[in-house]
């Protein structure tokens, strides 16, 4: 069939964040951080002097790298890029937004929970209804 | 549309008739264990689904738990621990596996997260707070745990959708198209195999007729040609004798007055 074979089955592949400053030091402190040999690393510190650009560059390329499996993002910075989140459908690596500090966790603008709404909105969590 | 149930462009013969028949049977067939299938996904989306709703609700918790164990850590051990861990990067100890798990014939990916090698701990902390740097880390592990596992849902959540799509595309293929072709082509053939056996009764009818009334004919002739050589036996045809009587009669009046 055609879609068959998509999914890389590694063993060992890295997590990428793009997430506030406090958030990415606490993972880093957690041992997610890698840095190697061209001097890439695996996560985008965003603060105020962030421009989009530079996030959806970050983005694209850790999309596109063979070697990372999951990608954490915050939602507000997802908030920003929130058509490149949306537009990407393939399962690897997955997106997961995850809330910050000053923002907390709203499920209404999550791009995986707004996908279910209209499949099944009586029951979702993400109509809003609270 | 054109010609929404249209029928496929088929010699009708008997063979091509057998051949139809196998073919609706297949394709009868595959649709029930396509729908099977695709009742089975969706089961299983929906558990899926819950599962991915509750772990986000969980997960809301514990990064606000470990936000709060990093502030907690910074009070105590000063601003510069940012620094310190940034300089602190080099490889990953933490990373995830990627597996694949069949279900319903579909594969999902699985992720697990492992540790390899050991956390750098050099400077982090050393000062003063490295206690409380130690339960930071402890809090982001298991934050991580839950990411993972959120992740893995995510991803076969994104891989299922696409497999109903795909069974349910197929299943309606099937039952729209394909059955109705095939339907339309097995009574074409089956009317136009009527058709042509009442071509040829009616022939075969007409044909009987013919002889029939052929034979009717022959005998008909046969017998007058039969009379016709008994009386020429006698001496005279009977013919003749009939002319001789009427013949007759006119004369005798002339006579008798």
């Amino acid at each position: 069939m055609a879609n068959r074979a998509q999914i890389p089955t590694s063993n060992s592949a890295l997590i990428a964040m793009i997430a506030d400053e406090d958030t990415v030091v606490g993972f880093l402190l957690a041992g997610v951080g890698n840095v190697d040999l061209r001097r890439k690393t695996n996560y985008l510190i965003v603060d105020s002097k962030t421009t989009v650009k530079q996030i959806e560059d970050a983005f694209k390329e850790f999309m596109t790298r063979e070697d990372i499996a999951v990608v954490l993002i915050s939602q507000y910075v997802a908030n920003m890029i929130r058509f490149l989140v949306d537009s990407y459908n393939k399962p690897v690596p997955a997106i997961l937004e995850i809330p910050s500090k000053d923002h907390p966790y709203d499920p209404a603008h999550d791009s995986i929970l707004s996908r279910v709404k209209y499949l099944f909105s009586a029951e979702s969590v993400a109509s809003g209804r609270r | 549309m054109s010609g929404q149930s249209q029928r496929l462009n088929v010699v009708p013969t008997v063979t091509m008739l057998g051949i139809m028949k196998a073919r609706l049977v297949g394709a009868t067939r595959g649709h029930a264990l396509l729908k099977k299938k695709s009742d089975a996904l969706t089961v299983k989306f929906r558990l899926i689904l819950k599962q991915i709703v509750s772990t986000k609700e969980s997960m809301g918790e514990i990064m606000k738990t470990s936000s709060f164990s990093l502030t907690e850590a910074k009070y105590v051990a000063g601003e510069n621990i940012k620094h310190v861990v940034l300089e602190n990067v080099q490889t990953a100890n933490l990373k995830v596996r990627s597996r694949q798990e069949n279900v319903a014939g579909v594969k999902l990916p699985k992720f697990e997260y492992f540790t390899e090698g050991e956390t750098k701990n050099d400077l982090t902390g050393l000062a003063r707070g490295g206690q409380q740097v130690q339960q930071c880390r402890a809090a982001y592990v298991k934050a991580i745990e839950v990411l993972v596992e959120l992740a893995s849902l995510q991803t076969s959540f994104l891989t299922l959708d696409e497999a109903i799509k795909t069974t349910n595309r197929r299943v309606n293929a099937l039952e729209n198209v394909v059955k109705p072709k095939l339907e339309n082509t097995i009574s074409y053939i089956k009317g136009e195999l009527d058709e042509l056996e009442r071509e040829d009764f009616f022939r075969l009818k007409k044909i009987q007729g013919f002889k029939k009334r052929e034979i009717e004919r022959k005998l008909a002739e046969a017998k007058l040609l039969a009379e016709d050589q008994f009386s020429l036996k006698k001496g005279v045809s009977m013919n003749s004798a009939r002319n001789l009587l009427s013949a007759g009669r006119e004369k005798d009046e002339d006579i008798i007055f």
